[in-house]
């Protein structure tokens, strides 16, 4: 089973995968070298999840193709399967059992004698700080400890390649810095990563590299840094606490800008993109919001996040777009995620 | 821009030769035996798969033992009624049982699990093949428990040892081939609630319009029909026959035909059910 060559860790080449009239993936191309991080990101239904099927062999691409450590993902499944690891969202587990049983019984399918796969379960229950629960049902667990555990029984099979699909979807913020940390120190042992994700600061925090998907297409790619850039210079951002204020404070802001103000009503967070414009930009905000009689909160210039970027680039925020109902934040997408997920991947 | 930019540098990769023929019939095996294990642990650790397995089939003998036994008329039954009941009886546990596998498998598929499964170098026939065999071993000990229980009430095998291990091992196929009915539901349907309901649409008729509680010349003359010439009514005969005595063979084959049907349709059905299932 040794790698047939010294190329990338992943290669995607024109993937494509339609469910019916729903066109999924139109056309996908990615290169992860070894040993690196690749983030990919985009909004609830843009294909990510598809792909990430496709890469681990649970779904066959209509058009294209993708070599994972140089294995074909379609004719050489059972090799692809041999070096890959696949965590998502806690679908490994079986409450039922003990974390202990759990990471057992995978070290078994994965042809680990009893005798192998008790040490290696041992020795993931106390590197991913649950060796305390190890012997009680996974139901007992937090969402946090549930999702480490998961991830632990992805990587029984000291896989070369890791997909994480969406690892901190759902979890508090607590359980995803300590969920951001170990996924650190498993890069550093040199596993190359693909992960996808919702959240802008996550991929930020972990990737070397960044593809934005939307509507099953590359839309952009780049280091964090890169991609900030095009957003091409600085935000204003504030927040107005009196919510039937925010209308009047986006009217105040908008003149200074250099596109349409962005508000979140709910939070009544409002940025804007100033350019080079920064403190001039900064001083004519605080001025233009005292006139117009608007209290702000933590008015201040910074550089873009990569939520500006998504802006930018799509002209929706990410996280408002394709989730219908909130519907991905639970613990599971519905049944089928290939036909319905896909439903909702281009819905939007 | 490395990440979008395609090369071409991994060129075609040198197949891997991969586990021997041998090597991958042995892994069939004992990946089958590690799901078959799982299977059952979780359904020890669950209280209320225990009740429905165990405790409901008992309560269902003595329902109809103590209960309703007294009104149905039963004659020429050596024994009476308890040794009517008790083949009747066993023949819908063991169908009810796969309630479960229906159950299971949508529960497995909702979740993702059947997914995750897939994405390991396990044998891919496992996950199927150990829900059966696990499912099958559950079935086995319930019919065992119902046995025991109505020796408890005054069953008895009147047609000697042998006879009455037919009967079991008889039941327990029957109630292999209703899995794989169930397990194709299941993986078809694959909603918990939908599935549950689709299974008391088709199990409750198939098994209660049959000859498993009452004689079936007590029924009207259209549901005689219905009752006389279904598969779960030739088990039930011939299990009654291997328990208490009577004409075995003609039933038998009728059986044997119905139950190697359902095999040759549903088990191919359920294993495309389950590579399909995403």
């Amino acid at each position: 089973m040794s790698a047939p060559s010294a190329g990338p860790a992943i290669l995607v080449e024109g993937l494509t995968k339609s469910f019916g009239e729903v066109r999924a993936l139109r056309g996908i191309d990615l290169t992860v070298p070894r040993g690196t991080v690749l983030g990919v990101l985009g909004p609830n239904g843009a294909g990510k999840t598809t792909a990430v099927r496709i890469l681990t062999t649970l779904l066959l691409p209509d058009g294209g193709r993708a070599l994972v450590e140089g294995y074909d993902v379609v004719r050489q499944a059972a090799a692809v399967r041999r070096t890959i690891g696949l965590s998502g969202q806690s679908a490994a587990i079986q409450e039922e059992l003990t974390g202990r049983e759990n990471l057992e019984i995978v070290g078994r399918l994965y042809h680990l004698s009893w005798s192998q796969a008790r040490p290696r379960a041992a020795e993931l229950l106390e590197q991913f700080g649950l060796s305390d629960a190890a012997n009680r049902a996974a139901k007992t667990y937090s969402g946090g400890m549930q999702r480490r555990l998961d991830l632990a029984a992805s990587l029984v099979g000291r896989p070369k390649v890791l997909f994480l699909d969406e690892p901190t979807t759902g979890l508090d913020p607590r359980s995803r810095l300590g969920m951001w940390d170990i996924i650190r120190s498993l890069v550093a042992g040199g596993t190359t990563l693909l992960l996808t994700t919702q959240y802008l600061d996550e991929a930020d925090e972990l990737a070397d590299e960044i593809v934005v998907i939307d509507h099953g297409l590359v839309i952009a790619a780049g280091t964090s840094e890169e991609l900030k850039g095009r957003v091409g210079g600085d935000v204003l951002e504030f927040t107005v606490p009196d919510r039937n204020r925010v209308t009047d404070a986006a009217e105040a802001i908008a003149r200074i800008g250099e596109g349409e103000p962005h508000v979140d009503k709910e939070t009544g967070v409002i940025n804007v993109g100033v350019g080079a414009r920064g403190s001039e930009a900064l001083v004519e905000g605080v001025r233009s919001l005292d006139s117009a009689g608007v209290q702000t909160q933590g008015l201040a210039l910074r550089r873009p996040s990569l939520d500006d970027v998504f802006l930018a680039l799509t002209g929706h925020a990410a996280e408002e777009d394709g989730e219908p109902g909130g519907g991905k934040r639970g613990r599971r997408r519905g049944k089928r995620s290939g036909g319905s997920d896909a439903a909702n991947e281009v819905s939007s | 821009m490395t990440a979008v930019a395609p090369t071409a540098a991994a060129g075609v990769p040198i197949t891997p030769s991969g586990p021997s023929l041998l090597t991958r019939a042995h892994w069939a095996v004992t990946d089958t035996l590690t799901i078959t294990r799982r299977n059952l642990l979780v359904w020890m650790r669950v209280p209320a798969y225990i009740m429905f397995t165990v405790i409901q089939p008992v309560m269902f003998v003595l329902l109809f033992r103590y209960v309703f036994g007294g009104a149905i008329a039963v004659p020429g039954v050596k024994g009476g009624y308890v040794n009517f009941l008790l083949p009747g009886i066993i023949a819908q546990t063991a169908a009810f049982a796969t309630f479960g596998t229906a159950i299971a498998l949508a529960q497995e598929l909702q979740k993702g699990v059947i997914d995750r499964l897939k994405s390991m170098p396990m044998a891919r026939s496992a996950v199927l093949a150990g829900r059966l065999v696990a499912d099958t071993i559950r079935m086995f000990i319930t019919i065992v428990i119902v046995v025991g229980v109505g020796y408890a009430v005054g069953f008895r095998f009147e047609n000697g040892v042998g006879l009455a291990i037919a009967m079991i091992v008889l039941a327990t196929v029957f109630g292999l081939a209703i899995c794989c009915i169930s397990a194709y539901t299941g993986l078809a349907i694959g909603d918990e609630e939908s599935v549950q309901a689709f299974g008391l649409v088709w199990l409750f008729p198939l098994t209660f319009l049959s000859s498993a509680f009452v004689p079936i010349a007590s029924m009207p003359g259209w549901l005689q029909a219905f009752a006389n010439n279904q598969p779960v009514t030739y088990v039930i005969n011939v299990m009654r026959s291997m328990a208490l005595g009577g004409p075995i063979a003609a039933d038998l084959w009728k059986s044997i035909a119905w139950l190697a049907g359902i095999f040759i349709v549903f088990a191919p059905l359920a294993v495309r059910a389950y590579k399909r299932a995403n």
